[in-house]
């Protein structure tokens, strides 16, 4: 685990995407949680300004980015404030001495030098003058002093090649094509990639190198690394063309969904439609007009925007249109903290609609299973005509993870039925899933009149009758209910009976899962996991499993949701919730420590 | 125009209409459907989008493809549709509240876009459905139930937020004259891009008069002027009065002096005629005020996704996630 960690400016999110890359071609299992500062470039030098990337690799399968790191890379002191109390014990905390000056400290609200004055006792700290040795390693170089100075995030890359047995090879061919114009910056970031490799070599600087062999047991197939949001996009358009729909979206941007659109924008030849709107309720309402129109309507937003869509969403439930509405959330109400991981979401997504407006809710755990939840919100959407909602977050959304590419043509397909003959047809009629018939203008025969005022059953003529208001009422719910008969009980990882079943939603899956598997393999604990990707409808079976075991845990990034929604569905047993609201994903360690508490009766 | 035949009654849907009597809805659904029976469209293509409001219960009368929505929104959803497929006719039927209040975000945006919707907007300055609340057309100083003392608001004059927004089209009407509505819907119909045709449309209930000092067939005539493309700007009993417009001023001159209208002209003349409204000595106009031709969104859309896939070819989803940096385990 290494989180490198500096100013906006200072490269870190390339010096990061570098590694990664590298990292996934020698073959480990990683994943990548890069920490944008909210504003994009905050001044230089300041705790705001810190901008972060992280990965974890590791030989065996791993599931969280966030796990404490082993090797901190700070490259000012505002930087090495904001993190150094994630490090380990006894972790490696590499400092860029050359920017701890006076004023360095300023800026960074510090009055002592923390590499002096003790903060760090207990860390191995590296102390090394990045910028005089790349100043050292370029001398000579055409560039300027400055310029020379950007180059430094290739040392540290370098130096963490030398670490970690990594191949340099991968980032000096990526540097001579990324700057084939700008042959001199080529060269030097070059240069300052191989001095940062030979120091490690030349100065001692370390106790050892690390090797981490390849990943043994991994699923053979072809992988690439994959960001969550793009996997969603993907998804969507494997969804939509699974339905035999063209994919169209409706959205407005908002961080940290707005990659969504983005990478939609660019897929015109696959028939997908994007239209940016005014605003998010344009976004959602466009959508709804076009699967209206026959097409498989989509809308994505960020927490905020999902608040605004409210009455659409409603409207889209009273009309049963399909349609696919994702969440990427983030932290805080209102503007909150809009870079920040938080899955406060999720009872919004359920009841955060006026009366009773079922819709069905899933949520995906890591980056590359976000292709595969967005491929099954297209199917519910459609096969049961209803809106749904897909829950992200922000750590999901720019994490990273190799991700097993699926071959097209061996997903299932669930073809949506536009209906052509008039024989019989009325708008509220309904199949066995209690769907209602999909007629779309343009067929002639099936005119017909939506809205979004209550629907006689059958006819869908306004009616304003007691009786009809009662069925139709319940006849959207157990539509939705019914989702259930399509989606599998989850299954535990660990063993079916327990002290304790720790229960997950999202993207805390890793930190859950390392975190559980751990205390089984090292303490021996009586403990098991089970991750839900469906919130509702809640698949079938679970109060059988909850049965099996002692106590159940729910940790989640917010003030307790899944497990008021649990406890409300399963009253007879008692859910204990273990909540976390920084901003920051869970690590396996605080997973571990809560569940070693709650089994110490602590808790 | 192409084969299909229609009459009006093919428009009506079997629902009971379900405005007050004497609502000057009625004249505006009667018109609406004769002008779609007429326009060429088979009844399958047509769909009306509306928001909320006694207005906007208007698909539920028509015969065609209707989708009643929520308060404000009926443009964000037509253009959606729209887009989706430009072949249907999509017609938005709102209100002076729908539209311009609540919905006003989606109704500028929609009409600089540029969407080859028709959007026909009754003007009754009320909430009718709520029950007469002063509404964003109100005059200042209008008492109703929410403005016993007078509204303290100012009025948008619709037309010039229209031009404003930049819609292409952009014509007025009164309910008080069909076959005027006719010959109004009929050049929206025909035209292609955005239309938003205002309609004077008397409240009985909640505000009623509130046009009669324009809209009587008496009144029509000397305080309005109704503005044809390629026709003489003249009103009056015996159309002996006309307009003339020099220096950005309006001048009442006779007749054979008045100015010929011309609604596709980059001149803002339109705004001057809008500006009318403000003006007690001067009619008030109707017609078409603005007639250009610029490309559409639906259109524009529609042309880049063809280009594209022309261009890259169509798209394979396979290769499209087996990128170039894939690698093979096991
Ligand atoms: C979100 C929302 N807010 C408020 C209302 C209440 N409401 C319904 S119609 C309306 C005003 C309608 O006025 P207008 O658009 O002028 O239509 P009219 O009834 O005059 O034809 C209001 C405020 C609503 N239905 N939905
Ligand atoms: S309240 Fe007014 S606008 Fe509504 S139906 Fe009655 S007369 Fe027409
Ligand atoms: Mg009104």
């Amino acid at each position: 685990m290494i989180r490198f960690a500096g100013d906006s400016g200072d490269g870190m999110q390339i010096t990061g995407n570098q590694f990664t890359d590298t990292t996934a071609k020698v073959g480990n299992d990683l994943a990548t949680f890069p920490d944008f500062p909210s504003e994009i470039r905050a001044p230089a030098g300041t705790r705001a300004g810190v901008s972060g990337f992280q990965i974890r690799f590791s030989s065996t399968d791993i599931y969280t980015a966030g796990d404490i790191p082993d090797v901190l890379v700070a490259m000012n002191a505002a930087a090495l404030v904001v993190n150094y109390k994630d490090v380990a014990p006894g972790g490696i905390i590499i400092a860029n001495t050359g920017n701890f000056t006076e004023r360095d400290l300023q800026k960074a609200k510090l009055t002592t030098n923390p590499l002096e004055d003790g903060t760090l006792d207990g860390y191995r700290v590296i102390a090394i003058d990045i910028n005089a040795r790349v100043t050292e390693a370029l001398a000579g170089s055409p560039l300027t002093s400055k310029d020379v100075l950007r180059c430094k995030n290739f040392y540290v890359l370098g130096l963490m090649y030398w670490l970690y047995s990594r191949p340099i090879e991968p980032t000096l061919e990526w540097l001579a094509a990324k700057f084939a114009k700008k042959p001199d910056l080529a060269d030097a970031n070059r240069t300052a990639l191989r001095a940062g490799y030979n120091s490690g070599d030349i100065h001692e600087v370390f106790q050892g190198r690390y090797e981490v062999v390849p990943v043994e047991n991994a699923l053979a197939g072809t992988y690439r690394n994959i960001m969550g949001n793009h996997a969603v996009a993907l998804g969507l358009v494997a969804g939509a063309e699974l339905a035999q729909l063209k994919l169209f979206l409706g959205s407005y941007p908002i961080t940290p969904a707005t990659d969504i659109l983005q990478h939609l924008a660019e897929l015109k030849e696959f028939g997908v439609i994007t239209c940016q709107m005014e605003d998010e309720i344009a976004g959602i309402c466009t959508a709804i007009g076009a699967s209206y129109a026959g097409m498989l309507g989509c809308t994505t937003t960020s927490g905020p925007g999902l608040a605004l869509k409210t009455e659409a969403m409603g409207l889209a439930i009273m009309t049963e249109l399909p349609l696919v509405i994702v969440d990427v959330q983030r932290a805080g109400p209102s503007t909150g903290l809009p870079t920040k991981v938080e899955q406060a979401d999720l009872l919004q997504s359920l009841f955060g609609r006026n009366s009773d407006a079922p819709l069905p809710i899933i949520a995906c755990a890591t980056p590359a299973d976000a292709f595969d939840c967005a491929v099954e919100a297209c199917r519910i959407a459609v096969e049961y005509m209803t809106p749904v909602i897909l829950l992200s977050d922000n750590y999901i959304a720019n994490g990273a993870e190799p991700w097993r590419l699926p071959e097209m043509d061996k997903l299932p397909r669930f073809p949506a039925a536009h209906i052509t003959d008039p024989a019989g047809y009325a708008p509220y009629t309904r199949d066995a899933k209690l769907a209602r018939p999909w007629a779309v203008p343009g067929t002639p025969g099936l005119e017909h009149r939506i809205g979004g005022l209550e629907k006689e059953h059958i006819t869908g003529n306004v009616s304003h009758n007691p009786e009809n208001h009662q069925l139709m009422s319940e006849l959207r719910r157990d539509k939705v209910l019914g989702v259930r008969d399509t989606i599998p009980t989850p299954e535990v990882s660990g063993p079916g009976e327990a002290d304790l079943l720790v229960v997950g939603w999202g993207s805390t899956y890793g930190a859950i899962r390392s975190g559980t598997e751990r205390l089984r393999r090292e303490q021996n604990v009586s403990v098991a996991h089970l991750h839900l990707r469906h919130l509702w409808p809640l698949p079938y079976g679970l109060d059988e499993i909850f049965a099996r075991y002692k106590r159940i845990l729910v940790p989640e990034l917010n003030m307790g949701q899944l497990s008021r929604l649990l406890q409300g569905e399963y009253p007879d047993r008692r859910f204990l919730h273990f909540g976390k609201v920084k901003g920051k994903p869970f690590t396996a360690r605080e997973i571990r420590e809560q569940i070693t508490a709650v089994l110490g009766g602590k808790s | 125009m192409s084969a299909v035949q229609l009459t009006p009654k093919d428009l009506k849907s079997d629902q009971e209409v379900r405005w007050c009597p004497g609502c000057g809805d009625y004249a505006i659904l009667n018109a609406t459907q004769a002008v779609l029976a007429e326009i060429g469209v088979p009844r399958e293509k047509m769909a009306i989008i509306s928001g909320i409001g006694c207005s906007s219960r208007f698909p539920y009368y028509m015969g065609c493809y209707g989708f009643h929505s929520i308060h404000g929104r009926a443009a964000a959803i037509a253009t959606g549709t729209k887009t989706a497929n430009p072949d249907l006719s999509v017609w938005v039927v709102t209100g002076d509240g729908d539209a311009m209040s609540i919905g006003g975000n989606h109704l500028i945006h929609t009409m600089r876009r540029n969407v080859d919707l028709k959007i026909l907007m009754f003007n009754n300055q009320i909430y009718g459905l709520t029950k007469g609340q002063y509404s964003p057309t109100s005059p200042a100083g209008q008492k109703t139930k929410t403005s016993p003392y007078g509204s303290v608001d100012l009025p948008f004059n619709p037309i010039n937020l229209a031009l404003g927004a930049g819609a292409t089209f952009v014509a007025r009407t009164v309910d008080t004259n069909p076959k005027h509505i006719k010959s109004t819907l009929l050049a929206a119909a025909a035209h292609k891009g955005v239309a938003f045709v205002e309609i004077w449309q008397n409240c009985v209930i909640f505000n009623d008069g509130a046009w009669k000092d324009w809209s009587t067939k008496d009144a029509r005539a000397e305080r309005t002027i109704d503005l044809q493309p390629g026709q003489p700007l003249i009103f009056g009993k015996d159309n002996e009065k006309g307009l003339r417009i020099t220096g950005g001023e309006v001048e009442v001159v006779a007749a054979a002096d008045a100015d010929v209208w011309d609604p596709t002209t980059a001149a803002p003349l339109a705004y001057i005629m809008a500006y009318l409204d403000e003006r007690e000595d001067l009619p008030h106009a109707l017609g078409i005020f603005r007639q250009q031709t610029k490309p559409t969104y639906d259109g524009a859309v529609k042309e880049q996704v063809e280009r594209l896939t022309v261009k890259k070819g169509k798209g394979d989803l396979q290769k499209l996630i087996y990128t170039k940096d894939a690698w093979q385990v096991g």
